[in-house]
């Protein structure tokens, strides 16, 4: 039984002066404990508006949620506020992508750590400073005692993100989520937090629900993937069958136009045409159609369904998939 | 003879602190001395993480921010030299494309405005038709229609905004274009687009870029020559390719690492080194190797001590690097942990540069003891090299511990944080990572 699963999410934006927007159109997936789910796509595509969904962040007019997470047998999108206050920061976490807009910038880090501790540990004065120094240290701050009287902006970006970490891990949660957690950090900085990430889930066996849209990130870091788009997976595989044979053409358009360190140079990219404004309703058809290279007629004919084409657990929303010209050798019975 | 050649070309920012008299109270040394050659119809990149002067670089070669001293040669005539007219007429054949394409562009202009202000400025074309008839044709070449001529920048999405950029400096004539992070605002699917029509252009154009960015991948699909850029200097120049078959300088060593790959095999295989702490500030670099308090393989003599200079060390290899032979024969063992010890261990006590003068330098172990090799000149130490560390840091290698080599530098005193940023651990002595009970 999976920690977290979400059934058909669906977030809309707007209501009666405004024409409702659907940013996330009836997403699915789960994430077991000591598990690592990846969501990636471009901007847009709905990924974020996901997690602070199950965060219980998103304001309270103006936006509609449907369907279910379902989180150890409590439905996070129906949990009441203050039930929904007692969980964050005990039993969920999350790490934002700006670590100096989401730090307090007239508060020291080091209440700004205690405050967590006192709300959901109890613990004060002291033995919450002495917990604090302990936790900055464990994410790699040093010297963690000066840090703690410190403000945001003494920090470097690392150690920021470092220090929303140890916030995040103040209370051992069970699931940890983390929103393009080093797309404002530096190469080296971001292979410290992701190193940082791998092994909390390893010796904590925390859960870890990461958005990124850096494939190379959810390719090192990431058990199972969902590629989002326009609102909606467009397929969902573990990473090395994703990464060995995306079939959905999205999926595959990513793979094809990034640059890759490893490729041998001239090796030309195959960018994917179109920007994400030219797309049509979920519900009229394909919404990736009008950028698609393999699209024909049929794309137009109602929402694709998720379907197994390739290989059993890989799914792909399409019905003309990116499939090898000789199919994967399949068990014939004799 | 290249078409653009600098050479020691320095930008310093000064401090200045004071409100009725102004003075200056130190530098940010954004870039310290850099050389380096662009051939035409060539690409060259420039990578480094933030802060290390890559951007600073690009504007001070078209002069948009003043250059302290070196010189900036364009096919033959110094830059540096120039008077701001002469500068300016000069500006038509080095063009730049900034990073983010909706902040370089004026909101309450239309598109064909924007692109014949420069046009009207450098006398091109005749009159409103004529300019007009040649925007026309570079809309084209750079993929947008007709229309958008008379449309304005925020009807635009942002790889056509991009692409708008591009287009102002095309209109030019340009020789050399300076690209500042061209992709990076962009999503994944849009780069591989601009990416392409850079290429294109300079295959049909015969551009000669200097590309600027963060993205080692990205820089290395354009590039012709990589040149890795730290705290103001460049630490090692290449060709692509061989910058990323053998990257020598230990920067580039985890540079390289550092950068995700979307292989998942790949990624599960190979060696990360990860590097302690964060970039010190360039108004307070290190003495010596500016990378030595966060390099694995810093030694106890010369790096803290002695500025590396570019070197050649073969295959269009350039590297500052006091050890380069020993690192590449593996003679000399790492003096850090680069594995995760490297972000949970912070050691003992943060080391701030500030104290370099007075000696987060290792006096005590070394100090006495002449170095050997004449400093600057590394090369000699190829031959010399095994014998050449100090037996302490090679002795301990093998010792149970990762790193912990018991010649590396005593912690120094906690000192004053100017800023957060710089501090490091030292040593990687086998202090277990702290767990929470």
């Amino acid at each position: 039984m999976p920690l977290l699963s979400v059934d058909e999410l669906t977030v809309t934006f707007g209501g009666r002066d405004r024409r409702p927007s659907t940013a996330v159109d009836g997403v699915s997936f789960t994430v077991g404990q000591g598990q690592v789910v990846g969501l990636v796509g471009e901007s847009g595509c709905g990924k974020s508006v996901t997690s602070l969904a199950l965060m219980g962040l998103l304001p309270a007019k103006g936006v509609t949620v449907g369907g279910r997470a379902d989180f150890d047998g409590t439905d996070l999108l129906t949990l009441s506020p203050a039930r929904m206050r007692d969980l964050r920061g005990r039993e969920l976490a999350m790490i934002f992508q700006d670590p100096l807009s989401s730090l307090n910038p007239v508060v020291p880090i080091g209440l700004q750590v205690t405050e967590i501790l006192r709300r959901h540990r109890g613990l004060k004065g002291e033995p919450a400073r002495k917990e604090a120094a302990q936790l900055l240290d464990r994410v790699g701050i040093p010297d963690p005692g000066r840090r703690l009287k410190e403000y945001p902006h003494q920090l470097s970006g690392g150690m920021r993100q470092r220090a929303l970490i140890a916030m995040a891990v103040a209370c051992a949660p069970r699931l940890l989520i983390a929103d393009e957690p080093t797309t404002a950090l530096d190469v080296t900085i971001q292979a410290q937090i992701l190193e940082l990430l791998r092994e909390l889930v390893d010796q904590e066996g925390t859960a870890l629900l990461m958005i990124t849209h850096d494939l190379g990130v959810v390719a090192g870091l990431c058990d199972q993937v969902n590629v989002l788009y326009a609102g909606k997976a467009v397929e969902t595989a573990g990473r090395r069958e994703l990464f060995g044979h995306p079939t959905h053409p999205y999926a595959h358009g990513l793979l094809g136009s990034i640059p890759r360190l490893d490729a041998p140079r001239g090796e030309p990219l195959h960018p994917i045409r179109g920007s994400i404004n030219d797309k049509i309703a979920w519900a009229d058809g394909c919404a990736f159609a009008p950028r698609c290279d393999h699209y024909t007629l049929e794309c137009l004919t109602g929402t694709p369904e998720l379907t197994e084409p390739r290989a059993a657990g890989h799914r792909v929303r399409c019905v003309n998939p990116v499939l090898p010209a000789v199919p994967p050798t399949a068990e014939v019975p004799a | 003879m290249s078409l653009l050649e600098l050479d020691g070309l320095k930008v310093h920012f000064p401090i200045r602190k004071g409100i009725l008299f102004d003075r200056v109270v130190g530098h940010v040394y954004a870039v310290d001395g850099v050389s380096l050659k662009v051939e035409a119809g060539q690409t060259y990149g420039l990578v480094g993480e933030s802060g290390c002067g890559k951007t600073t670089l690009g504007r001070a070669v078209l002069r948009l921010t003043g250059i302290t001293s070196g010189e900036v040669v364009f096919d033959g005539t110094d830059l540096a030299g120039l008077d701001d007219e002469a500068m300016r007429r000069f500006r038509r054949r080095l063009q730049m494309v900034f990073q983010d394409p909706l902040g370089s562009l004026n909101p309450r202009q239309n598109i064909e405005s924007i692109l014949a202000e420069g046009m009207a400025a450098h006398g091109i074309g005749a009159d409103r038709e004529e300019r007009r008839e040649k925007i026309k044709e570079i809309l084209a070449r750079v993929g947008l229609p007709a229309d958008a001529l008379n449309r304005y920048p925020h009807e635009f999405s942002g790889g056509q905004r991009q692409r708008i950029g591009i287009a102002r400096a095309l209109v030019l004539e340009p020789d050399v274009i300076i690209c500042d992070e061209p992709v990076s605002a962009l999503d994944v699917s849009i780069q591989a687009q601009v990416i392409n029509l850079l290429e294109e252009l300079q295959e049909s154009l015969g551009l000669t870029y200097l590309v600027i960015a963060h993205d080692l991948a990205v820089v290395r699909h354009i590039s012709d020559v990589i040149g890795v850029m730290y705290l103001g200097s460049l630490v090692e120049e290449a060709p692509s390719d061989a910058l990323y078959a053998a990257p020598r300088h230990p920067y580039t060593k985890a540079l390289m690492s550092a950068v995700p790959v979307p292989d998942p095999d790949l990624e599960d295989r190979r060696e990360r080194i990860l590097l302690h702490g964060d970039l010190p500030s360039p108004a307070n670099p290190p003495a010596g190797c500016r990378f030595h308090t966060r390099c694995p393989w810093v030694q106890d003599t010369l790096c803290a001590t002695d500025r590396p200079e570019l070197t050649d060390t073969g295959d269009g290899h350039r590297v500052a690097c006091h050890w380069t032979a020993g690192i590449e024969a593996g003679t000399l063992v790492r003096t850090r942990a680069t594995g995760i010890e490297a972000v949970t261990e912070t050691a003992a006590v943060a080391e701030e540069p500030e104290a370099a003068d007075a000696g987060p330098a290792p006096d005590l172990v070394s100090g006495p003891e002449p170095p050997a090799p004449v400093p600057g000149v590394p090369a000699p130490a190829a031959e010399a090299d095994p014998k050449l560390p100090v037996p302490g840091v090679l002795g301990g290698a093998p010792a149970p511990g990762p790193a912990g080599a018991p010649g590396a530098p005593p912690p120094a005193g906690p000192g004053e944080a100017a800023e957060g940023g710089h501090g490091r651990t030292t040593g990687g002595a086998g202090q277990p990572a702290a767990d929470r009970g």
